[in-house]
C-alpha cells in the first residue's frame, strides 16, 4: 500500500511538471501578449509604453528563462503575479475557487443521486411507461447542449415564472448574513446546478439502468431470489452493489472536472467562479493566471484519480492494487 | 513661410487672444456659445433633486484593477471615474469645463498654461489634494505608467511647477493647439503623490484600496461579482453626490445583461453592454430613456485599413473603387442595427474641426468597377487576407459583407479569424493585407487622428500608429502646422486642407462613426452630461423617487 502510494505520488509529480511545461509552451504559441493587449485596450500609440510593460512582466527574457523562472516559482509554492490584475495568482484563484467548488460539487451530488435513482427505477420497471419516460428524457438531456438548457431554463423559471433568480451567486446589495445568506445562495444555486448536472444525470441513468439489467440476469441474483430474499434487498445489496462499478468510473471522470468544467454555466449564470477567471485570462493572455488555473486543474485531476484507484478496492474488493 | 501663414491667421484672432481666460478657449469653438445651455443640469431645479438611493450598473468586462493611472481601458474608467478625477472635463461640444481645476489661463504666446485648483479638495484618506499631486502626475506617475501622456510631455512640455498649493503651471517648449484637450480622466488621471511617490506603482500594496478625490469611494470589490462604491461624505462639492450606493455588477453574458435590465436588477446600460438588436427592443419599452451622447471626446471611428506596402493597394484608383463598393448605409442599418453613422471622412462628425465638405464616396458598384478597369490592375492576381475585428457577431457579419462586395469587384478574399490578441499582433507587426480597425479620436485631431497618418509614426508593436504605411509629405506638414498653430483659425485652415487631401488620397476607408447607446430608466436623472459620458463623476446624477 505504501509502495503503491509513493509510486503514484512520484508519477503524479512527473505528470504535473509535464503539464506545466506543455501548457507554458502552448500558451506561448498563441499570438499577441498581455502587454500588447493592455495597450490595445487603452488605445495607446506609445511603443515605449508597451516595452515598459513587457519588461515589468518579464516578457523580454528568452522563453526558456521565463519557463525556468515559472517552474522554480511553482516548486516553491509561488504561482506568480498576474500581469493584468496586479494581484498574486494564488489570491485570485483562491478567491474564485470556493464558488466553483460549490457549484460543481452540488452538480456532482445532484447528478449522481438523481442519475442512480432514475437508473434503478428504470431497470426495476423495465419495459413499462416509466422506463420509456426515463430513458427518453435521459436521451434528450444527453443530446442537448448545455447552453441551450441554461437559456431555456432561465427563460422559463426566471422570466416567465419568476421562481428562480436568473444569475448571480447571491442577492447583491441585500446584505444577508448567517442562515438567510445560506438560503439565498441555495436559491441562486438551483438553476446552475441543474443545468450543469443534467448531462451527467442522463449518463448515470443510462449506465445504471444498463448495468443493473445485465447483473439482474446473472445466476447469483436468481439464487438470491430462489432463497426468498426480499426484492428491495436484492436490488440494493446484490444488484446495485455489483452494477455500480461503471457508474463509479464515470463519476471519477466528473469529479476530475470539479475545477475546470463549468465555464459555460458560470458565464451564463454570472457565477463568480474559476472557469470565468480562466476564460478571461485566456482572452487577455494573462499567462500566469492561465497557467495557475491549469495547474490547479491538473492537480485536482491527478488527486481524484488517485483517490478513485484507492476507492475501487472498496467498491469492488476483487480489484487488487498492484 | 511659417510666419506668414501665422500672421494671416492672426488678423482675425489676435484681439481675442488678449483676454486669456477660459472663455477664450470656449470661444475657440465658435458654436460653443450657442449650445452652452445644453450642458446645464436637467430641467429640474435643485429643490426637486432627491437624495439617496442605490444605482445598479453593469461593468463589462470586469476591470482588472481600479487604479486608473495604471489602466485606462473602458471598464476601468467607468468605475474608477467615480473615484479619481482630472483637471478638466469637456462638454458635448468639446469645450473645456472645470473639474479639479477651477479656472485656467493660457499666455498669449501659447506657451504657459496656468491652472488654479479647487479649494478644500481632500483625498479619500483625508490628506489634502494640492498642486504637488498634479506635478507628480505630470512629471512622474503618468510618464512611467500612462499609455499616451509620455509622448505629449516629451514633445511639448518644458516644465511643470507648483508656485503655490493651488496653482500649477505647465510651460511648453512650443505651442500645441491640442494641449488643453488632454486633461480629462483617461488622458490625465491625477494620482495621490503621498501614496505613490518613490514606490513601484504597479506593485504598490495601496493598489487594492484606491484613494482618489472623486464623489465615491470603494467599499467592496468581490471579483467576478460586483464592485460596490459608497458616497464620499467629504466630497469637495457641497451636498454632493446625491446617490448613496453604486453597484457595478459583473454579468459576463450579453443575454443575461439584457434580462438584468428588463427585470430592473440594473438601472442603466452602458454602450456595448448589450447587442445592437437588443438595444432597439429594450428602448421601445415604456419608462426607458436612451442617448448616444457622451462619447464625443472619444468619437470612436471604425475603418478599413489597406496595407499600403502591398502593390495592389498602392494604386489610388483601387482604393477609391473599394470605397465605392461598400454600401455604408447598409452596414450601419442592417449589420449594426443603426448603432452608428457613415463617416464622411477622416475626422468623426463629433470631432473638432470636422469638415463634411470634402470628396465623398457613395455606394456605386458600377463606378467602382469602372475605376478598377481604369487602374489596369488585375485584382485576381492579388489575393488578399481580410482581418476582422473579434468583437462578436455584428463584426463577423461586417467582415463577410465586405468580402462579398470586394469579390464582386474582382478581388480574391480570404477571411482571417482572430481573437483580440491575434488581431493586435497582426496589426502591430504590419502583418495584414486589409484590416478592420478603429480609432479613438481623443478630443482633438492632434491627439487622436494625426497619429495614424504621420509618415514617421510607423512603429511596430502598437495598433494605434500609422500601421498602414501611408506616406505623404503634404499631410505631414499640414498636421504639424495645425498642431503648432497658435490660433484656432490657423489650425482649422490646416485641418480643412488635410481633410481634403486625405479624402482624395483615401489611405484608409473610413466606414462609420460608432455610436454607443446609453439606456437607462426614467428614474435616473442626468446620467450623461459631458463628452466623456459615463466616465464623468456621477456627482450630479440623482434618482427620482417616483
Amino acid at each position: 500500500m505504501l509502495n503503491f502510494t509513493l509510486q503514484r505520488i512520484g508519477k503524479a509529480f512527473v505528470v504535473i511538471v509535464g503539464v506545466i511545461i506543455l501548457n507554458f509552451l502552448l500558451i506561448k504559441l498563441a499570438p499577441g501578449d498581455p502587454a500588447a493587449i493592455l495597450a490595445g485596450e487603452a488605445g495607446s500609440g506609445d511603443p515605449q509604453f508597451v516595452e515598459n510593460l513587457r519588461r515589468q512582466f518579464g516578457l523580454d527574457q528568452p522563453v526558456p528563462v521565463q519557463l525556468w523562472n515559472y517552474l522554480s516559482g511553482v516548486l516553491t509554492g509561488d504561482l506568480g503575479f498576474s500581469y493584468r490584475n496586479q494581484v498574486p495568482v494564488l489570491d485570485l484563484i483562491l478567491q474564485r475557487l470556493p464558488a466553483t467548488l460549490l457549484l460543481t460539487g452540488a452538480a456532482f451530488v445532484f447528478s449522481l443521486a438523481t442519475g442512480m435513482l432514475f437508473g434503478v427505477l428504470a431497470a426495476r420497471h423495465r419495459g413499462t411507461v416509466l422506463d420509456s419516460m426515463i430513458t427518453t428524457l435521459a436521451l434528450i438531456f444527453y443530446a442537448t447542449p448545455l447552453f441551450w438548457i441554461a437559456l431555456m431554463s432561465v427563460l422559463l423559471f426566471s422570466i416567465n415564472l419568476g421562481w428562480l433568480p436568473p444569475f448571480d451567486m447571491e442577492t447583491i446589495g441585500a446584505g444577508y448574513t448567517g442562515w438567510r445568506r445560506v438560503l439565498d445562495i441555495a436559491h441562486h444555486l438551483i438553476l446552475p446546478t441543474v443545468t450543469l448536472g443534467l448531462f451527467y444525470t442522463a449518463i448515470y441513468t443510462r449506465l445504471t439502468r444498463a448495468s443493473m439489467l445485465e447483473v439482474m440476469g446473472l445466476d447469483f441474483v436468481k439464487t438470491a431470489r430462489a432463497k426468498g430474499v426480499p426484492g428491495q434487498r436484492i436490488i440494493r445489496r446484490h444488484v446495485l452493489r455489483n452494477a455500480v462499478l461503471p457508474v463509479f468510473t464515470f463519476a471519477s471522470m466528473q469529479a476530475g472536472q470539479l475545477v475546470g468544467g463549468a465555464i459555460l454555466t458560470e458565464t451564463v449564470f454570472a457565477w463568480p467562479g474559476i472557469g470565468r477567471l480562466m476564460f478571461d485570462a485566456l482572452m487577455q493572455r494573462d499567462y500566469p493566471v492561465l497557467l495557475g488555473v491549469f495547474l490547479i486543474t491538473a492537480i485536482v485531476v491527478v488527486v481524484v484519480n488517485f483517490i478513485t484507484d484507492l476507492l475501487y478496492r472498496v467498491v469492488d474488493p476483487r480489484i487488487g492494487i498492484s | 513661410m511659417h510666419n506668414t501663414i501665422r500672421d494671416v491667421a492672426y488678423k482675425g484672432e489676435i484681439s481675442m487672444r488678449k483676454v486669456v481666460t477660459r472663455l477664450v478657449t470656449a470661444a475657440f469653438l465658435g458654436c460653443a456659445f450657442v449650445t452652452g445651455a445644453a450642458v446645464a443640469q436637467d430641467s429640474a431645479t435643485p429643490a426637486a433633486i432627491t437624495k439617496g438611493g442605490t444605482l445598479n450598473l453593469i461593468v463589462q468586462p470586469e476591470p482588472p484593477m481600479l487604479i486608473v493611472g495604471l489602466n485606462t481601458q473602458g471598464p476601468t474608467l467607468y468605475v474608477a471615474g467615480q473615484i479619481y478625477q482630472s483637471l478638466l472635463t469637456y462638454d458635448k461640444d468639446l469645450k473645456p469645463l472645470p473639474q479639479l481645476a477651477k479656472s485656467w489661463e493660457v499666455s498669449p504666446d501659447g506657451l504657459t498654461y496656468t491652472f488654479k485648483l479647487q479649494d478644500g479638495v481632500k483625498w479619500h484618506d483625508g490628506k489634502p489634494f494640492t498642486a504637488n499631486d498634479v506635478v507628480f502626475a505630470a512629471t512622474e506617475f503618468l510618464v512611467n505608467a500612462h499609455p499616451r501622456w509620455r509622448l505629449i510631455r516629451e514633445a511639448y512640455v518644458e516644465s511643470v511647477t507648483a508656485p503655490d498649493d493651488l496653482t500649477v503651471v505647465f510651460k511648453l517648449k512650443k505651442p500645441f493647439s491640442a494641449f488643453l484637450y488632454g486633461f480629462e480622466l483617461s488622458s490625465f488621471p491625477i494620482m495621490p503623490a503621498h501614496i505613490y511617490k518613490g514606490t513601484d506603482y504597479r506593485t504598490n500594496p495601496a493598489n487594492a484600496t484606491p484613494v482618489g478625490t472623486g464623489p465615491y469611494k470603494l467599499k467592496e470589490w468581490r471579483r467576478g461579482s460586483f464592485v460596490h462604491l459608497v458616497r464620499n461624505e467629504d466630497y469637495w462639492k457641497k451636498d454632493q453626490p446625491y446617490i448613496d450606493d453604486l453597484y457595478f455588477r459583473v454579468i459576463p453574458d450579453a443575454a443575461s445583461r439584457a434580462i438584468a435590465f428588463e427585470q430592473g436588477t440594473v438601472d442603466m446600460l452602458r454602450g456595448g453592454d448589450v447587442e445592437g438588436f437588443t438595444i432597439n427592443s429594450l428602448s421601445s419599452q415604456p419608462g426607458i430613456q436612451t442617448t448616444t451622447a457622451g462619447w464625443e471626446y472619444f468619437s470612436p471611428q471604425m475603418f478599413l485599413q489597406p496595407n499600403l506596402r502591398l502593390e495592389v493597394f498602392k494604386n489610388k484608383n483601387v482604393r477609391k473603387a473599394m470605397y465605392h463598393a461598400l454600401d455604408r448605409d447598409f452596414i450601419v442599418n442592417a449589420i449594426f442595427f443603426g448603432q452608428g453613422k457613415p463617416s464622411t471622412g477622416p475626422f468623426a462628425e463629433s470631432m473638432l474641426f470636422h469638415d463634411p465638405n470634402i470628396q465623398q464616396y457613395p455606394f456605386d458598384m458600377d463606378l467602382a468597377k469602372k475605376l478598377i478597369a481604369e487602374s489596369g490592375v488585375d485584382l485576381s492576381k492579388h489575393p488578399i487576407r481580410l482581418l476582422g475585428l473579434p468583437y462578436g457577431s455584428s463584426w463577423d457579419r461586417l467582415t463577410e459583407y465586405v468580402k462579398q462586395q470586394l469579390e464582386e469587384l474582382g478581388f480574391v478574399v480570404s477571411i482571417q479569424a482572430v481573437d483580440a490578441g491575434g488581431w493586435l499582433q497582426s496589426i502591430g507587426k504590419f502583418d495584414f493585407d486589409l484590416a478592420f480597425s478603429f480609432l479613438y479620436q481623443f478630443g482633438h485631431p492632434a491627439q487622436g487622428v494625426s497619429r495614424i497618418y504621420y509618415s514617421d509614426n510607423q512603429v511596430q508593436g502598437t495598433h494605434a500608429g500609422n500601421n498602414g504605411g501611408f506616406e505623404n509629405a503634404e499631410v505631414d506638414a499640414l498636421f504639424r502646422k495645425a498642431a503648432d498653430a497658435l490660433t484656432d483659425a490657423e489650425a482649422a485652415a490646416a485641418y480643412t486642407k488635410v481633410q481634403q487631401v486625405l479624402a482624395e488620397e483615401v489611405p484608409i476607408l473610413w466606414i462609420f462613426d460608432m455610436k454607443n447607446t446609453t439606456i437607462y430608466r426614467d428614474k435616473v436623472k442626468n446620467p450623461v452630461r459631458t463628452a466623456i459620458g459615463l466616465n464623468e463623476p456621477m456627482d450630479d446624477v440623482w434618482l427620482s423617487k417616483k
